[in-house]
C-alpha cells in the first residue's frame, strides 16, 4: 500500500485538473483508484465503466497523455513517485469528468450498409470454413472503446473531419462486412466517397492503442485501401465502366446522415 | 443540465418499452419491431456494452454439428439435471426446441461463430452437457452475440431510414437511461418512470407492454463476476408493480472466479478452461474433483484420472471428467477444499491448462483468459495454473412468468432472460444462458407485441402516468438534497458484507435471520442516503437510486432462502445438507408491499410431462422425486428409445412460434 | 436534434491547451525515422549521379543502384540486359528505367507512408500528440492518387527484383581464376538480394493480389496459401523496408570501395 499523487480532469470540457492524494495497493488498476476517490473523497466524480475486465469497452480515458482502458492499466506500470494524470478523450464532447459524449460513433455506425446475405438463403444454410471467417472475426473482437476513433489524428486535431470520416473503428467494420463470406453488397465505393478512407494516412495510432490487439491497420484499414484501388483506381475497371460494365456499388443507407436540424455540434 | 428543481420530464409514448439492452433486451425488440410495434429499447449503459458481453463459454443449442446423437430432448434433459428438477419444465423444453433455431438466425444475420470442418457452427464442451453442444466464438461468444443483436437492431433502423425517413422512427435506443418506477394503472402496465445519466433529466414512458430484461443482482454480493449494472433492477421494479418473483434462494456462484490480486477479485475464469481440458488441483496437487461427484451423477462421471482423460478425444468410450459437474457441484467443492486448508496461496484453488495443452492451442482457444490473466495478475496460463474460487455470477430466480408467453402476473408486464425465474430451476447450466436470453427475449418481444395490439391498448393513462412521474421525480431529487445523510458507497458495500458473509454459497438458518435483521437497517438508511454534486452523470446518486432495489432483492433472496430447509444446487444449507424430495415439489413465491417488506408463498413445481418424464431412467429419478410421482416401472423401460417427446410432447412450439 | 438530448447541446471537447500529456520520449521514433531516412536519401543521391565506381570488372559485382545498366558508358559487361544508344549526360542515372519505379516503389509503400508522414510532415508526429496543421485532407486530393497505384510499382519492382537476382547470381561464376567463385562481395549481394525480395514479397498490395481481395479462402486453398505466406513476410515489412535500404547502402558502398580500388575483395573460395 503506498500514497500517490493522482491528477484528474474535473468538470465539463472547460473544466481542469484537480488533485488528489489516494492509497493504492498492490495489484491495482487506475479504474480501482478512482473508485476509491468516489468511496472516499468526491462521490460525484464521473467515470464510465461496466465489466472491469477489458471486455465492455466503457471505460476509456487518456492516462499520462495515453489513451488507454483504465480498467487494465496496472498501477505497476507507473514509477512509484509518478504523478498519474486521467483525463478524459481529447476527441469527443466531455460530458463530465471522465465521462464523454461518444454519440459520434453511433451516427457513423448507422450509415454502413448491414450485412446483406443472399435473399435466397436461408438461416442454417450457411458453410463456411473456419479460414474463411477468421479475418472477420480478429475485427469482430472489438469491444468498440472507440479508443482508435479518440487517438485518430483525422479527426481528433481536426473536428471538422467528422462529418465525412468514419473513424478506423467504422472502416473496419465496413472491412469486416466486405470480408465475410456470405455478404453479398459491395461497399468499396462508399468506404472511400462517404466513410473516408482516403483521410487515413495509415500511421497506425489505431493499432498502437488497440485493447483487444487488433491489426486495425495492416488487417483491415490497407486491405481495405486496395480494395478500393481494385475499384476506383483500376485502368480495367474503368474502361470497363466506359463500356458498360458497370461495378455495382451499394450506396449509403439513406436518412440516417443527420440533416442541419438533427446535427449536434460535436466541440 | 436541468437544475435539482427542476422536475421537467420528457414524455414518450410508444407501444412496447424494453428495459435492458442485453442479449434479452435487444432480441425483445428485434420482436416486437418485426411485427410492426413502436419499440424502445432502454439501456443503462451505452448500446452495446451490457452484461451480455462478458459471457465467454458459448450457447447451447442442441444443432448436432459435434456429435449427431445431439437432439432437444437430450439438451431439456440435461437441463432438468443440472437444475434439480425444480426447473419449469415447459420453459426447459421450449429452450431446448428453439436454441437451434435462435442461433442459426444470430448467424443469418451476420455472426461468426466458430467452425467445424465441414463449414457448419463448431460447438464445445460443456459442463452438465451431454455432448460438445456450446457455438462459440474462442471465449468471447457473448460479444459476437451482442454485436449482431447490436447490428440487426442498427439494420432495421436502417430499413426504417429508407422507408420512413427516420432511423428512429419504429425502433429507438435510449442509452445511458435508468428506470425507477414502472407505472400501472388499475393493475395493468402503464409505463415506465426513469433517468438519463448524462445530464439526470427525467423521462417517462406511455406503453401498454413493458419487457423487463434487466439482468441479475449480482452486485449485492462482494464477490461477484457482475458489473454495476447487475443491481436487481428488474427484480425489484417487478416486486413494486405487484409481480411477484420465484426460485429467488437459487443464486449461482461460478466455481472459478479470479481470487488476486483484491481488486480483480471475483472476475470470471470461463468454464471452457475446463471444457477444454483443464483441471482443478488443489495445494497437495491432487484433482479433488473425483472426491466430489455426487450418487445422483455417479454413473455419469469418470472415476480415474486415465478415464477422464479418455474423455476429450473419445466421449462414445469414457465418461466425463468430474471438473465438468454442474456448477453448483464444482463451486461447493472448492469452497469445501480451500475451508479445510487445501487451498491455494491466496485463499482458492489452482485450475490448470499449461500441462494439459500446447501454449499454442492455448492461446487460440482461451485467447482472452490468457490475455486477462497476463494482464491483470501476471500470470502466463500456458506456462502456470491459475489461481480462482467461486464467484457470485447468476441468479436462477426471478420474474414469475409463463413459459410460452414471457408474461409476469402484472397484464402488460413481462420478462426475459435472468430476471425472469424458472427456466433454470435451481441450477442453471453454462450455456444456457445465452440461448435462454434468445429463445425467451424474443417470446417476450412477440407477446408484447400481440398484448399491444390487444383492445382499449391504446388508450393512455394520461393521469396515472403523470402522478407516478411526479412522484418518482420528487423522490429521486431528495438524495441530491439530504446533505449530511448515508454515503451510497459504504451501505453498499455493508450490504455486499451482509450477502457475502450471511447469504452466500454456504448458508445457515440464524446467519440468514441475522442477515434479515441488517437488511431491515440499511433499508432504514437507505432513505436517507445523500448524494452530493448535481444531476449531470453523478455516479454517487445514480447508486443512491439502485441501492433501494438492490436491498429489496436481498431481503427476497434471503427470506426464501431461509424457508427453503434442504441443499439444491444454488442454494446450500449447512443445517439441511440433504436434497428433498418433498421441497422439489415447492417453488418460494415471493411478493412484496409498499413498504419494500416481502411476503413468501408456496406454489407447486409444474409436474414434467409424462413423455418427457421417459427421457430418465426410473433409478435416476428415484433421487429426486417422491415415491407417488414417479412413473409406472413401464414408463422407464420405454424411455429406452431415442427421443419420444419429439411425437407426443411436441406440437406446441411450433403452433406459435412464428 | 430530438428535443432530450439537450444536455448535449453545446458540449464541448476538454480544452486542455498542452500538445500532449505524454511523459514518455514520443519524439524518438519520429527522430530516429528522419535521420535513417535523410541518411539514405543523401548517400543515395550523391552515388546515384556519381555514374562512377559502380562496377567491379574482375568479379562483375554490379551495384544495385545503377542496374540495369543502360546507358552507353555502361561497362559492356556491366549492362547485362542490353544498352541504350544514347550517352547520358552527367547527372543521369544509368539506371534509369528502375531507379524511379524503386523509388516510387517505397514512397508509396504503406510502411513508408506511414514513417514519413509521422517523421516528415508531422501528420502526426506520434499517437496522442497534437499535430501541427491546421487543415487535414489526407490523401483525398489528386495529388495523393498515386498512393493508390502502389500496386503498379509492386509489379515493376518484382521485375527489378529479379534482375538483381540475376546480377547476383552472374557475379558467382567471375572467380579470380574465372569460373565459379564465392568472395564476401558475394555474400554482401546474396544478403542484399534476400532482403530486396522479403521487403517487395512482403508488400501490403502483393498480400492483396495473392489472395487478400478474395471474400472466401475456402474455395481457394492455394491463393489462400500464398496469402498466408505473405502474410507472415508481411508483419516483418517494416524491418524488411529499413533492412533492405540499409543492405543496398552496403552493397553499393562495397562495390564502390572495391571499384575505386579502397579495399580488395576477401576471397572465400577462388
Amino acid at each position: 500500500m503506498s500514497e500517490r499523487v493522482f491528477r484528474v480532469w474535473r468538470g465539463s470540457g472547460e473544466g481542469g485538473l484537480a488533485e488528489y492524494r489516494v492509497e493504492v495497493n498492490e495489484g491495482e488498476v487506475v479504474l480501482d483508484v478512482l473508485h476509491r476517490l468516489q468511496a472516499t473523497q468526491t462521490p460525484d466524480l464521473a467515470v464510465r465503466w461496466n465489466c472491469k475486465a477489458g471486455k465492455c469497452g466503457s471505460c476509456s480515458v487518456e492516462i499520462n497523455g495515453r489513451p488507454r482502458l483504465s480498467c487494465m492499466t496496472r498501477m505497476s506500470v507507473f514509477d512509484e513517485d509518478e504523478v498519474v494524470t486521467v483525463t478524459p478523450m481529447r476527441t469527443f464532447p466531455v460530458i463530465r469528468d471522465l465521462v464523454c459524449d461518444v454519440s459520434y460513433n453511433y451516427r457513423k455506425a448507422m450509415e454502413i450498409p448491414s450485412f446483406a446475405p443472399d435473399p435466397k438463403a436461408e438461416p442454417g444454410d450457411f458453410r463456411m470454413a473456419q479460414v474463411d471467417v477468421e479475418r472477420s472475426q480478429e475485427f469482430r473482437k472489438c469491444i468498440e472503446c472507440f479508443l482508435c476513433n479518440n487517438v485518430c489524428h483525422v479527426i481528433r486535431d481536426h473536428e471538422e473531419n467528422k462529418e465525412h470520416f468514419s473513424g478506423p473503428r467504422f472502416l473496419m467494420r465496413v472491412a469486416e462486412l466486405e470480408m465475410h463470406p456470405e455478404d453479398t453488397a459491395d461497399r468499396r465505393a462508399i468506404a472511400q466517397d462517404e466513410f473516408g478512407l482516403g483521410y487515413c494516412n495509415i500511421t497506425k495510432c489505431c493499432t498502437e492503442v488497440c485493447p483487444e490487439g487488433i491489426h486495425i491497420t495492416d488487417n483491415a484499414l490497407i486491405p481495405m485501401k486496395e480494395r478500393v484501388a481494385d475499384r476506383k483506381y483500376d485502368p480495367l475497371v474503368w474502361l470497363g465502366s466506359k463500356i458498360g460494365v458497370r461495378p455495382k456499388d451499394t450506396p449509403i443507407v439513406p436518412n440516417v446522415r443527420p440533416t442541419a436540424d438533427r446535427t449536434r455540434t460535436d466541440g | 443540465m436541468p437544475p435539482t428543481a427542476d422536475t421537467g420530464i420528457t414524455r414518450y409514448t410508444y407501444d412496447v418499452v424494453v428495459i435492458g439492452a442485453g442479449g434479452a433486451g435487444l432480441r425483445a425488440a428485434i420482436a416486437a419491431r418485426e411485427q410492426g410495434k413502436r419499440t424502445a429499447v432502454i439501456s443503462k449503459s451505452l448500446f452495446g456494452k451490457a452484461h451480455t458481453v462478458m459471457a465467454e463459454g458459448g450457447a447451447a443449442a442442441a444443432l448436432g454439428n459435434a456429435n449427431p446423437s445431439d437432439a432437444w430432448p437430450v439438451h431439456f434433459r440435461d437441463t432438468i439435471r443440472g437444475g434439480k428438477f425444480l426447473n419449469d419444465p415447459r420453459m426447459a423444453e421450449l429452450h431446448a426446441r428453439e436454441a437451434p433455431e435462435r442461433i442459426l438466425e444470430l448467424e443469418h444475420w451476420g455472426a461468426l461463430f466458430d467452425r467445424t470442418a465441414d463449414g457448419r457452427i463448431s460447438q464445445r464442451n460443456f459442463g452438465g452437457h451431454e455432448y460438445p453442444r456450446l457455438a462459440h466464438v474462442g471465449d468471447r461468444t457473448g460479444l459476437e452475440m451482442i454485436r449482431t443483436l447490436q447490428q440487426r437492431i442498427v439494420a432495421l433502423q436502417q430499413a426504417d431510414a429508407a422507408e420512413l425517413g427516420d432511423p428512429e422512427a419504429r425502433l429507438r435506443v435510449f442509452a445511458e437511461t435508468a428506470v425507477t418506477e414502472l407505472v400501472t394503472d388499475g393493475g395493468r402496465i402503464a409505463g415506465a418512470f426513469g433517468y438519463r445519466r448524462a445530464d439526470g433529466g427525467f423521462v417517462v414512458f406511455e406503453a401498454p407492454a413493458v419487457v423487463l430484461a434487466t439482468g441479475g443482482i449480482g452486485k449485492a454480493f462482494r464477490t461477484t463476476s457482475n458489473s454495476w449494472e447487475y443491481t436487481g433492477d428488474g427484480h425489484a421494479l417487478a416486486l413494486r408493480a405487484g409481480a411477484s418473483l420465484i426460485n429467488m434462494e437459487f443464486v449461482q456462484f461460478h466455481p472459478t472466479g479470479m481470487v488476486w490480486p483484491p481488486s480483480v477479485k471475483g472476475i470470471l475464469v470461463t468454464e471452457s478452461v475446463r471444457g477444454d481440458g483443464g483441471v482443478l488441483r488443489n495445494s497437495e496437487g491432487r484433482r479433488f474433483m473425483f472426491d466430489y461427484v455426487p450418487d445422483v451423477f455417479r454413473s455419469q462421471y469418470a472415476e480415474t484420472e486415465s478415464e477422464a482423460d479418455g474423455w476429450y478425444d473419445d466421449p462414445a468410450n469414457h465418461r466425463r471428467p468430474p471438473e465438468l459437474l454442474p456448477r453448483d457441484e464444482v463451486a461447493r467443492a472448492i469452497n469445501n477444499e480451500v475451508k479445510e486448508g487445501r487451498g491455494s496461496p491466496h485463499g482458492g484453488v489452482f485450475l490448470d491448462v499449461s500441462t494439459r495443452l500446447p501454449a499454442e492451442e492455448i492461446r487460440r482457444r482461451l485467447p482472452s483468459m490468457h490475455h486477462q490473466f497476463k494482464e491483470l495478475a501476471d500470470v502466463d496460463i500456458t506456462a502456470e495454473p491459475m489461481e480462482v474460487g467461486p464467484t457470485c455470477h447468476y441468479v436462477m430466480g426471478g420474474v414469475r412468468v409463463d413459459a410460452d408467453t414471457a408474461a409476469s402476473d402484472v397484464p402488460g408486464l413481462y420478462a426475459a432472460g435472468e430476471v425472469a425465474g424458472g427456466m433454470h430451476g435451481s441450477n442453471r447450466l453454462g450455456g444456457n444462458s445465452l440461448s435462454d436470453l434468445l429463445v425467451f427475449g424474443r417470446r417476450a418481444g412477440l407477446a408484447a407485441a400481440a398484448y399491444a395490439d390487444g383492445p382499449g391498448r391504446g388508450a393512455v393513462a394520461g393521469e396515472a402516468v403523470d402522478r407516478v412521474a411526479a412522484a418518482s421525480a420528487r423522490y429521486a431529487l431528495e438524495f441530491l438534497k439530504q446533505g449530511g445523510g448515508e454515503n451510497p458507497y459504504t451501505l453498499h458495500a455493508e450490504l455486499q458484507d451482509t450477502m457475502n458473509d450471511l447469504v452466500g454459497i454456504i448458508r445457515r438458518g440464524p446467519e440468514m435471520a441475522e442477515a434479515i435483521a441488517r437488511l431491515d437497517s440499511l433499508g432504514e438508511r437507505s432513505s436517507v442516503l445523500s448524494a452530493p454534486g448535481d444531476r449531470v452523470y453523478n455516479p454517487g446518486w445514480h447508486l443512491a437510486l439502485a441501492l433501494p432495489n438492490m436491498i429489496l432483492v436481498s431481503r427476497a433472496i434471503t427470506a426464501a432462502a431461509l424457508e427453503r430447509e434442504e441443499s439444491r444446487g444454488g442454494h446450500t444449507r449447512d443445517d439441511f445438507p440433504a436434497m428433498s424430495a418433498e421441497w422439489r415439489r415447492v417453488n418460494l413465491e415471493v411478493r412484496a408491499d409498499r413498504a419494500d417488506r416481502v411476503t413468501l408463498a408456496r406454489r407447486p413445481v409444474a409436474d414434467i410431462p409424462a413423455a418427457l418424464l421417459a427421457l430418465f431412467e426410473r433409478e435416476e429419478l428415484s433421487k429426486y422425486l417422491t415415491e407417488e410421482e414417479l412413473p409406472g416401472q413401464d414408463g422407464a423401460d420405454a424411455a429406452g428409445g431415442a427421443h419420444p417427446a419429439d411425437e407426443t410432447a411436441g406440437g406446441a412450439a411450433e403452433e406459435d412460434g412464428s | 436534434m430530438t428535443p432530450d438530448d439537450s444536455a448535449r447541446t453545446g458540449a464541448v471537447r476538454a480544452r486542455i491547451p498542452r500538445r500532449t500529456l505524454r511523459t514518455d520520449r514520443w519524439w524518438l521514433g519520429p527522430v530516429l525515422t528522419t535521420a535513417g531516412l535523410a541518411a539514405f536519401v543523401v548517400y543515395a543521391t550523391f552515388r546515384v549521379f556519381q555514374q562512377d565506381h559502380y562496377w567491379v570488372a574482375e568479379h562483375h559485382y554490379l551495384t544495385p543502384f545503377y542496374s540495369p545498366c543502360l546507358a552507353q558508358q555502361c561497362a559492356p559487361e556491366a549492362a547485362l540486359f542490353g544498352r541504350l544508344p544514347v550517352e547520358f549526360p552527367p547527372l543521369v542515372p544509368y539506371a534509369l528505367l528502375s531507379l524511379p519505379f524503386l523509388l516510387l516503389f517505397r514512397v508509396t509503400c504503406y510502411y513508408y507512408r506511414k514513417a514519413y508522414y509521422r517523421s516528415i510532415w508531422q501528420a502526426p508526429t506520434a499517437c496522442a500528440v497534437r499535430e501541427p496543421h491546421s487543415r487535414y485532407t489526407g490523401e483525398t486530393r489528386p495529388l495523393m492518387l498515386p498512393q493508390n497505384g502502389h500496386r503498379y510499382f509492386f509489379y515493376v519492382a518484382l521485375a527489378i527484383t529479379l534482375v538483381n537476382t540475376w546480377d547476383t547470381a552472374v557475379a558467382f561464376f567471375h572467380g579470380t581464376d574465372g569460373g565459379f567463385g564465392i568472395g564476401l562481395g558475394n555474400l554482401v549481394m546474396v544478403v542484399n538480394v534476400l532482403m530486396l525480395w522479403g521487403y517487395t514479397l512482403s508488400c501490403h498490395s502483393c498480400r492483396h493480389i495473392m489472395g487478400g481481395r478474395l471474400r472466401s479462402f475456402g474455395r481457394h486453398p492455394v491463393r489462400y496459401w500464398m496469402w498466408s505466406r505473405v502474410s507472415t513476410l508481411n508483419d516483418r515489412h517494416m524491418y524488411f523496408g529499413w533492412f533492405s535500404i540499409a543492405s543496398l547502402m552496403a552493397t553499393d558502398a562495397y562495390v564502390a570501395l572495391m571499384a575505386s580500388g579502397t579495399i580488395t575483395d576477401l576471397r572465400i573460395l577462388n
